[in-house]
């Protein structure tokens, strides 16, 4: 029989390994899936991996690749902090949606003034609102045992509702002749989150991701707040008996992906979207979380890994326009990453063992 | 031989990269207590587990009462007369003691028959036990004797005991030993496995020595000297601690009316222990583990802060520091489990020293840890306490406990602690680490520092203690010069012996 015995070292190979195989078997599966749709399995994968990045459109895709993976990268660093430790921050997409709406609600405070400090103070304002929407998750766990992973779940549906009663009530725009949603915050200098180079797709959001990735790279392998993030989500009693206190740890944890997820949803609602609208929220929030792990939690990894999920994004709209591909099959596709991941993550820190077996 | 009860012959077993026994062989008479010793690795297990059929060996035979006997499973063993008690109970908390012995029956009489059998068995070996009592409120010497009576109710011809005294208190263990000279008197063999000396010199009539899987030697325990035996058992000359007599200090370490709610469900609460410890002395504090010892080290370590004013550090109150707070003012702790507490397993030896030794090897700056000099300090860790190892960059869970045990041990020493507290700093550490460790410990108190060592093993606290307390259900005993005390006293200091007569047998 086939047994798995625990690595004395965790395996330095398939620690890079085992994305690229969970991306090949993800390949793989989706194209015998594909094939069960009655689709060409070959020109699909081509369309979902292929044609945004070298196909005949790809100038206009390639954009819009960066424009999807920014939100993704920036909440996906964020919840890699809390999930190196622990800390189970489900709720992202909610932090998403209240960062959108405190940052934009700032903004429409002060229009329609011209000065360049209030795309600042919005950004201030969105990070805030994130922060503030994560740490009722946060406190709940700290003060009362409450579980951080339902708790910040539920807050997401809470914020949807917030969001589609601020685009129909206070953040209506007035000049909408009743449609809601908010003013379009793309179209006011004041507010604007433009391409910062003509036919890049690079906005502040993509800015702020790059700024994170590095922030966080340096904090996890530098800083001792990153070494005990680390120490904490391995062994938590060591990391007390180092002198971590768990429940700073959770708000910590929990205020850096609530501002990182709301960071995010203000440049959208300032840039791509450029309202809130009913429906502002488009699942980064859910989303990031396999990008985070599909990064393997660590920064570059999930530079990568969003850039990877933006491209079955993009690639996964042309599968549809194109080729009539169900929308509900690339979220599949999306899933099955994630799984395949997991699974041969195994491999990581186990090595099979067949035959020999003792009853011990 | 003719009146063999069981022999081994060239009984060999070998797993994967390692031979857990090699061509054993030795007999055992009935009515005998025959000793297996060992250092931890030595195969003592594996050979065990061979007789009670829990592993089929490789090569070799053995033959009971003159019978073939290759048992394929327990049940097979049980059936021919071998009973076994294991080191790990292995009983039911909620269900009482009839209820647990019943289900380890092949066919289980009533209730009421059960308790009636352990009653009378109990009596007779003297093991005072009430088959009505729920095992959760029983002491670790008590579920003891429900998996001994259990044994005992098989009428077993051999009985095998696994490091049987690891729980008990000095009265328990002399209850243990009236039981088990009860049996051999009845002709009832019993092999008993430990790596407690004395204990085997007061007990045992013939002992083998196993030394990485073969027999090294075989004695007779009762003119053979401890040290002679653990000689044998390491394979070298044994280094005894040394102590330097030194003048007793100024305090370094004061405890006073130290009360703590348990941190957990199945924690214990510290009750007002008071207790100050000097510069250059060594506070030995015995007891059976779970009364408060975990939660002792907490409080001193800081994972546990307590009110102020009931620790106080050179004259500084620290009981609301937070952790690191101490260790800057020099209170160092070690606490028991390794793995996971001390240590954290999947983190390299460098990121392990970095847990502890931040503050005081100034391995950050603003924040930023230098990772080369965390390197430097676990390879200076590694170098000093002689921790077998590839290099710093291995991952702590690869290490075996004695070469972690002295890692942990080192990466606390090597900060030069004022104060340093232990718990258990041998605990299923091989002998030639564990007599590392102790050396280290006095080294330590002789160069100014203040230990408190915390232990379940007397010899060890008498080995390295000047003064010695106890701690019994979250209380503290005032503490005595260790020098003269006897195991009586000491037995009393404990206070947790249960059922104090020592079984009144008629013999």
């Amino acid at each position: 029989m086939i047994a798995l015995e625990k690595r004395p070292q965790p395996s330095k190979t398939w620690v890079y390994l085992a994305p690229l195989l969970a991306v090949a078997l993800t390949m793989i599966v989706g194209g015998v899936l594909f094939a069960a749709l009655g689709k060409n399995p070959f020109s699909v994968i081509s369309a979902i991996f292929y044609e945004p990045l070298f196909g005949e459109f790809s100038f206009y895709y390639r954009p819009q690749i960066l424009v999807k993976a920014a939100p993704l990268i920036l909440i996906a660093i964020g919840l890699s902090f809390g999930f190196r430790a622990g800390v189970w921050n489900i709720g992202a997409e909610g932090q998403y949606i209240v960062g959108a709406i405190t940052g934009a609600a700032v903004g429409l405070a002060l229009y329609p003034a011209e000065t360049r400090l209030i795309f600042p103070l919005m950004v201030v304002a969105g990070a805030l609102g994130g922060w503030a929407w994560g740490m009722i998750p946060g406190l709940l766990k700290v003060k009362f045992g409450a579980n951080e992973i339902l708790v910040s779940l539920m807050l997401v549906y809470v914020a949807e509702r917030l969001v589609a009663s601020m685009a129909l009530g206070l953040l209506r725009s007035p000049e909408g002749r009743g449609f809601p949603g908010s003013r379009n915050l793309s179209q006011w200098a004041s507010s604007a989150n433009p391409e910062l180079m003509a036919g890049t797709g690079v906005h502040w959001g993509v800015v702020a991701a790059l700024i994170a990735v590095i922030f966080a790279y340096i904090t996890l392998s530098r800083h001792i707040f990153g070494f005990h993030v680390r120490l904490t989500g391995q062994s938590p009693r060591a990391a007390r008996f180092a002198g971590v206190n768990p429940g700073r740890m959770v708000l910590a944890c929990m205020g850096i992906s609530g501002a990182l997820a709301g960071l995010a949803g203000l440049f959208e609602v300032t840039g791509p979207s450029g309202q809130i609208t009913i429906d502002f929220n488009v699942g980064y929030g859910f989303t990031a979380i396999i990008v985070a792990f599909l990064g393997r939690l660590h920064p570059l990894g999930i530079l990568l890994a969003g850039v990877l999920l933006a491209l079955t994004y993009i690639g996964g709209e042309i599968a549809q326009s194109n080729l009539g591909l169900p929308g509900a099959a690339v979220q599949l596709l999306q899933g099955m990453l994630l799984f395949f991941l997991l699974a041969v993550d195994v491999m990581t820190n186990y090595r099979p063992a067949i035959g020999k077996r003792e009853v011990a | 031989m003719t009146d063999a009860l069981l022999t081994l012959r060239g009984l060999t077993k070998a797993y994967p990269g390692v031979v857990a026994n090699k061509d054993v062989s030795f007999s055992i008479r009935s009515g005998e207590v025959h000793a297996l010793l060992g250092e931890n690795g030595a195969g003592k297990s594996t050979l065990v587990k061979t007789i009670y059929g829990l592993v089929k060996p490789d090569s070799g035979s053995m033959t009971l009462r003159g019978e073939a006997f290759a048992p394929s499973e327990p049940r097979e063993a049980r059936a021919k007369g071998v009973a076994m008690v294991f080191q790990h109970f292995s009983l039911f908390d909620a269900l009482t003691v009839a209820e647990n012995i019943a289900l380890g029956m092949e066919d289980p009489p009533k209730q009421r028959e059960v308790a009636a059998r352990v009653k009378a068995v109990s009596a007779q070996y003297g093991l005072p036990l009430d088959p009505w009592r729920v095992v959760g409120e029983l002491s670790a010497g008590e579920r003891q004797r429900v998996e001994i009576v259990r044994c005992l109710l098989q009428d077993p011809k051999l009985l095998i005991m696994d490091e049987p005294t690891s729980v008990l208190t000095p009265q328990e263990v002399g209850i243990l030993f009236e039981t088990l000279r009860k049996l051999s008197a009845e002709g009832t063999a019993i092999l008993y496995i430990s790596h407690k000396l004395e204990e085997i010199r007061t007990i045992c009539e013939a002992a083998t020595i196993l030394r990485l899987g073969q027999v090294v030697g075989t004695c007779d325990p009762r003119e053979t000297s401890a040290r002679a035996m653990a000689e044998m058992m390491v394979g070298q000359v044994l280094h005894v601690p040394e102590r330097a007599a030194k003048p007793a200090g100024d305090v370094v370490l004061d405890i006073t009316g130290l009360s703590a709610p348990a941190p957990h469900r199945f924690g214990t609460a510290l009750e007002d222990i008071t207790v100050s410890v000097r510069t250059g002395e060594v506070l030995g504090i015995g007891g059976v583990a779970g009364n408060g010892q975990d939660e002792l080290v907490a409080a001193l370590s800081g994972e546990i802060r307590v009110k102020p004013g009931m620790v106080a550090l050179k004259g500084r109150d620290i009981g609301h520091s937070p952790a690191n707070a101490r260790r800057a003012l020099g209170l160092l702790a070690a606490p028991e489990e390794r793995m996971g507490h001390a240590a954290a397993p999947d983190m390299t030896l460098t990121e392990n020293a970095v847990m502890t030794a931040a503050t005081r090897e100034n391995l950050t700056s603003r924040g930023f840890l230098d990772w080369g000099r965390a390197r430097a300090f676990a390879s200076r860790v590694i170098a000093d306490f002689d921790v077998r190892t590839p290099g710093p960059d291995n991952a702590a869970r690869s290490l075996s406990g004695g070469n972690l045990q002295k890692f942990v041990i080192g990466r606390e020493v090597l900060q030069k602690p004022d104060v340093f507290v232990v718990n258990q700093p041998t605990w299923g550490v091989d002998a030639s680490a564990a007599a590392a460790i102790r050396q280290a410990l006095l080294d330590l108190a002789a160069s100014g520092a203040a230990v408190v060592c915390i232990s379940q093993d007397l010899d060890e606290l008498m080995e390295v203690s000047d003064r010695f307390c106890a701690l019994n259900a979250g209380r503290l005993s005032d503490p005595r010069p260790a020098q003269g005390l006897t195991v009586e006293e000491i037995g009393l200091m404990l206070g947790g012996a249960h059922d104090l007569e020592v079984a009144h047998v008629d013999a």
